[in-house]
């Protein structure tokens, strides 16, 4: 018996607790929820495991499996299947395995909130619709993933629906992902006329001779999809309002998973993206000029989870980044680091929070680390991964990234030093929150005896932390997806450039930030605009919401049945005109018939 | 088959029992329709197991009319899908009716019966005058059950249907006469006229008949403003047949008449007609969003959707025409799930206005679960019936119309716009009021709705085997004009 023929479970158990969850609604006790919830996610990452030990001894070949048949699309019918290779291997790993550990967590965070249960819906729910992206054998199951993590995000964003606030940022993430979701929607049509087919490996092995403007087109509207799921520029906007979830919410989904989807689906299709001059330059400049403006908004955050969600972001650009220079393998491996070290920032920040009774201020916080000591050494732990401290893990995979930027025809030494001044920026936002929240004199009035650590919210926090530290020396292999990794030999102050300048942000954020005494955030002009990321939201509120709000309230009923109106007005008129004439009086009708007649005579004349 | 015609007479009869049943015993009308719904409905699959049947009685022999009745895939199909949202449309409004409950029932069935001949006539007067005869019952269900602007709304969409079938009865009447001047008979049988050799001129001119009494019916914008006033103002039931079924024979006449019959002027005419369509979905995603009223909301979704019927139609092509189908009965499925959400929460909260509502989700969870299950089949979300539909269309259209498709596609993200206006207004944001949340009957009819939606949505295949002949003789008509 092979392990493999149970791929099918591991999306499967996850969606089962979901429908389980949901069809027994308010009928199960907390504990049952929270053993339904976190235990199929166990179950799941143990299946991932061994299914990955039988991969890996059984040298990597790609595996498919067809579960039914399911569009029977004229000439091109597509199955329902999963396939497994190298990428999807390590996407299920990080999804199920940083999945378990976050819903553990979760299961502490959420204890006692009355909606626990429809908690766990949607959390499991999302875990089944990413391991669908991930596993789908052909693009429309991709498809189906890519828009059921967006309906999980939309859901859990807006958790807590009694507040306005928490809705208004759900409504806005789902709908400029979806923006980002029809330009790759789009793509796929393209890709279907050109290929005949929608399966992956058609299209990706296909020697079919296809225009370059085509191919253009239709790689340009894939990175349309991606930056939508993963925050690029220029559809980023929707992610630092998405902090408005619960905080597990923000390291599953807004972490170490659905952001990286954009990723995925580049890294998937890679093979189209070579075939086509200048894309994946394009691919380099959006995630080095995200990365460095999501650097620069993170700068000025004061609100802890945004100063995360921000960061992530430049994460991602750095992602991009790896991918428009070719370095796909680099690009995962960084995904695979950041879900580890950002997981681990995200749930000890929800730690902080919850013992700051909800407080996400950084300015409220201050001198933590003499009363949350394990907490913050946990954030310290996760902030050094993120700043590429070497030794850690994101060390490992940024170097890897920013050395094959270097040498990539793609794209260079510009972007490279775009990527190091990245690394600068990193380096001075992660320091300061580190500084703000963890020294100085302490900016609340909780008492000693507030502080309660609970187990549950420290032990699934401990192989994160393991792995945000040893996880670089994971040797992942790629070669069959994205062919022989090479390592170019660089100058060695090229290696050494991003520790020079995250040592250089170091010192800045030490005499910037370090808190002597009780500080405020700054409230210039050019801090508030950071703070509100940079201007994108003020102007796609005035480009594309004002104008449809605008439209909605002038048209509300209906320019085109004015017409009708007037049609029926202008006969309901004609009746009452005639009905005038109508009035009984013999000289009327007289006068009525003779003038006629006159009329009709003297017309006749006139012609003649 | 004398039995074919009994999918006409049964419902009228059945209408009849309950309208007297219903004045003898109180209650008992709402069972008997039921029940009679679910008689009509294991006969009719029984009838259409036996694979393709049909039926020709002489009737009027002077002008060669014909009670020509034709089931094949396709039509039971749909006729089946009538029954079942005509079951729907009685339990979804159990309680709802106060006056006339027997004389409602039997407009009901009426209604149906006059559906089900639309579907089945295989003699274009007797598709006129069961195009006609649906008309009657509903404007009724309209003016003596409806809301508060009834009679606004049932002599618009009276007067709306009448002038365009008018047009349609022309060319009708034009059609048999040329089949007279070219065999020596005049003929209004639909296998007979398909043989016909038509002039291009000509052609076209019957074509635009038929198509503006179809697109009437559709609605294609500018034809549509009939629609949100009598979605809205028609009872529950009657919005849910509206919406569900007689939109559909607007796409069944595009489908069995205008296609087969002018090959030629459709395909001159296609350019015209895809862009009205594309139109249709933009602008009736827009005018969606623009509503505060739930039913009217969903009135004008119906718009943009079936947009994309008329796209895929005229695109003709064999994933598009696929696509078609698929949305016609995913279609028929979510909305009339949506306007019996609609009709569930008036009936609670008395109004239909969205600033009335808001944080339903707090008292009436399982109603927000469904309800947002079904929004999110109606804008698309793979999985569910609708997005197979959409997909086909869009990837069939595409081959024929590229500019047009792309357009089209933006009704995707104008359909989440509306969608989560829709569903966040109503459920969600802070708590306004309190509602009772479903109950054990009204959870059984949605469920059974969830249910059929994803199903569709994973097996679409059944759908599209009984539809594959059509589909298959519509293509051979169209590789033998297509230039």
């Amino acid at each position: 018996m092979n392990m493999q023929d149970f791929l099918f479970l591991v999306p499967l158990l996850p969606l089962a607790s979901s429908l389980i969850l949901l069809l027994f609604a308010g009928r199960l006790s907390p504990l049952m929820v929270a053993l339904l919830g976190v235990g199929s996610m166990g179950l799941a990452a143990i299946l991932t495991l061994f299914i990955g030990i039988e991969f890996i001894s059984m040298e990597g070949e790609p595996f498919q499996q067809v579960l039914f048949n399911w569009l029977p699309i004229a000439g091109a019918p597509l199955n329902f299947g999963l396939y497994l290779d190298q990428l999807s291997l390590v996407m299920m790993a990080v999804i199920t395995g940083v999945g378990w550990m976050i819903h553990w967590y979760a299961a502490a965070y959420m204890f006692g909130d009355k909606d626990v249960q429809r908690f766990f819906v949607y959390m499991n729910l999302f875990v089944f619709a990413m391991l669908m992206l991930v596993l789908g054998d052909s693009l429309v199951l991709l498809y189906l993933g890519w828009e059921g993590v967006g309906l999980c995000s939309f859901l859990l964003i807006g958790f807590w629906q009694h507040k306005a606030d928490n809705v208004i940022a759900s409504k806005k993430a789902f709908i400029v992902t979806r923006v980002g979701d029809t330009a790759m929607m789009i793509g796929l049509l393209i890709l279907f006329s050109e290929y005949g087919s929608l399966h992956i490996s058609t299209i990706v092995e296909s020697t079919a001779q296809i225009s370059q403007s085509n191919l253009w087109l239709a790689c340009i509207l894939l990175v349309g999809g991606a930056v939508g799921k993963s925050a690029q520029l220029p559809l980023q906007t929707w992610l630092p309002d998405a902090m408005a979830g619960p905080t597990p919410v923000s390291a599953l989904i807004h972490a170490a998973t659905m952001v990286t989807a954009g990723v995925y689906l580049i890294a998937r299709m890679h093979p189209l993206f070579l075939q086509v001059e200048g894309i994946l330059n394009l691919v380099a400049w959006i995630g080095g000029l995200t990365l460095v403006l999501a650097g620069v908004a993170a700068l000025a955050q004061s609100d802890i989870k945004r100063i995360l969600a921000y960061s992530t972001m430049s994460q991602i650009g750095y992602m991009f980044l790896g991918l428009g220079a070719l370095a796909f393998d680099a690009a995962i491996f960084h995904l695979m680091t950041h879900a580890f070290f950002k997981a681990l920032l995200f749930l000890t920040a929800g730690s902080i929070i919850l013992k700051m009774h909800h407080q996400q201020d950084i300015f409220k916080m201050g001198g933590l680390f003499k009363s949350l000591p394990l907490t913050s050494t946990f954030l310290l732990i996760g902030l050094l991964a993120l700043v590429a401290f070497p030794g850690s893990s994101g060390f490992f995979s940024k170097e890897a990234i920013l050395a094959a930027t270097y040498g990539a025809h793609t794209a260079g030494p510009t972007l490279w030093w775009i990527g190091v001044l990245g690394a600068f920026l990193t380096s001075i936002y992660s320091f300061r929150l580190l500084f703000i929240v963890c020294f100085g004199p302490a900016n609340h009035d909780l008492k000693e005896a507030d502080y309660k650590p609970t187990s549950q919210l420290v032990v699934p926090l401990l192989p994160l932390v393991t792995l945000a530290v040893i996880g670089g020396f994971i040797s992942l292999d790629f070669s069959l997806v994205f062919g022989p990794a090479h390592h170019p030999h660089l100058p060695l102050w090229i290696e050494w450039m991003p520790v020079a300048v995250a040592l250089l942000g170091f010192i800045l954020a030490w005499v910037l930030y370090f808190p002597r005494s009780s500080k405020q955030a700054s409230n210039g002009v050019i801090s508030r605009f950071c703070r509100d990321g940079l201007g994108f939201d003020w102007l796609y509120e005035h480009i594309f919401t004002k104008p449809l709000q605008l439209f909605a309230r002038i048209n509300k009923s209906d320019a085109i049945d004015h017409f009708y109106h007037f049609v029926g007005w202008f006969n309901f008129s004609l009746n009452e005109i005639l009905v005038i004439s109508q009035n009984g009086k013999l000289r009327w009708y007289l006068f009525g018939t003779l003038a006629g007649c006159a009329l009709m005579l003297g017309g006749l004349l006139w012609w003649r | 088959m004398v039995a074919l015609s009994f999918l006409i007479w049964l419902p009228l009869l059945f209408g009849v029992c309950a309208w007297y049943s219903e004045k003898k015993f109180s209650g008992s009308g709402n069972w008997i329709a039921l029940i009679s719904l679910f008689v009509l409905l294991i006969f009719s699959i029984y009838l259409g197991n036996s694979g393709t049947s049909s039926l020709s009685w002489e009737w009027f022999a002077r002008f060669n009319i014909h009670f020509a009745l034709l089931l094949d895939g396709l039509a039971l199909l749909l006729v089946t899908l009538t029954i079942v949202l005509a079951m729907l449309a009685v339990m979804v409004s159990w309680n709802d009716i106060e006056k006339h409950r027997g004389f409602f029932h039997f407009n009901l069935m009426f209604s149906v019966a006059g559906i089900i001949g639309v579907f089945l006539a295989a003699d274009l007067f007797l598709f006129f005058l069961f195009w006609e005869v649906m008309l009657l019952p509903m404007t009724a269900l309209i003016l003596i059950w409806g809301h508060e602007g009834r009679r606004y709304a049932a002599l618009k969409f009276f007067i709306f249907t009448q002038v365009s079938s008018l047009l349609m009865l022309v060319a009708i009447i034009a059609l048999a006469l040329h089949h007279q001047s070219q065999t020596g008979e005049l003929s209004f049988n639909l296998g007979q006229l398909q043989q016909l050799v038509i002039p291009d001129a000509m052609q076209f001119w019957l074509m635009l008949g038929f198509f503006i009494a179809f697109a009437v019916k559709l609605p294609m914008v500018p034809f549509h403003s009939w629609l949100p006033d009598a979605h809205t103002q028609a009872p529950t039931a009657g919005s849910v047949l509206l919406a569900g079924i007689l939109l559909k024979t607007g796409a069944y006449g595009l489908i069995r008449i205008v296609l087969p019959l002018f090959p030629s002027a459709t395909m001159e005419f296609a350019p015209i007609a895809v862009t009205l369509g594309v139109i249709s979905i933009i602008y009736g995603a827009l005018m969606a969003y623009s509503q505060t009223d739930f039913k009217r909301l969903v009135a004008y979704s119906s718009i943009s959707h079936m947009g994309f019927v008329l796209l895929a139609l005229f695109s003709w092509n064999e994933v598009a025409l696929q696509g078609a189908i698929l949305t016609i009965v995913a279609h028929g499925i979510s909305s009339a799930a949506l306007f019996s959400m609609a009709g569930l929460i008036q009936h609670r909260i008395h109004s239909r206005e969205l600033g009335n509502m808001g944080g339903m989700w707090a008292s009436a969870p399982k109603m927000a679960t469904v309800t947002l299950i079904f929004v999110m089949a109606g804008i698309g979300m793979p999985g569910m019936a609708n997005f197979n539909g959409e997909l086909f269309t869009l990837l069939g259209s595409y081959q024929q119309f590229p500019v047009q498709t792309i357009v089209a596609s933006l009704g995707i993200i104008l359909s989440a716009v509306y969608g989560l206006h829709l569903f966040q207004r109503a459920f969600q944001g802070p708590p306004n009021l309190q509602v009772t949340d479903l109950h054990f009957r009204e959870l059984v009819f949605t469920s059974l709705l969830v249910i059929a939606l994803i199903y569709f949505g994973l097996q679409p295949h059944i759908v599209l085997e009984l539809s594959s002949e059509t589909i298959s003789s519509l293509m051979q008509t169209a590789t033998e004009v297509r230039p």
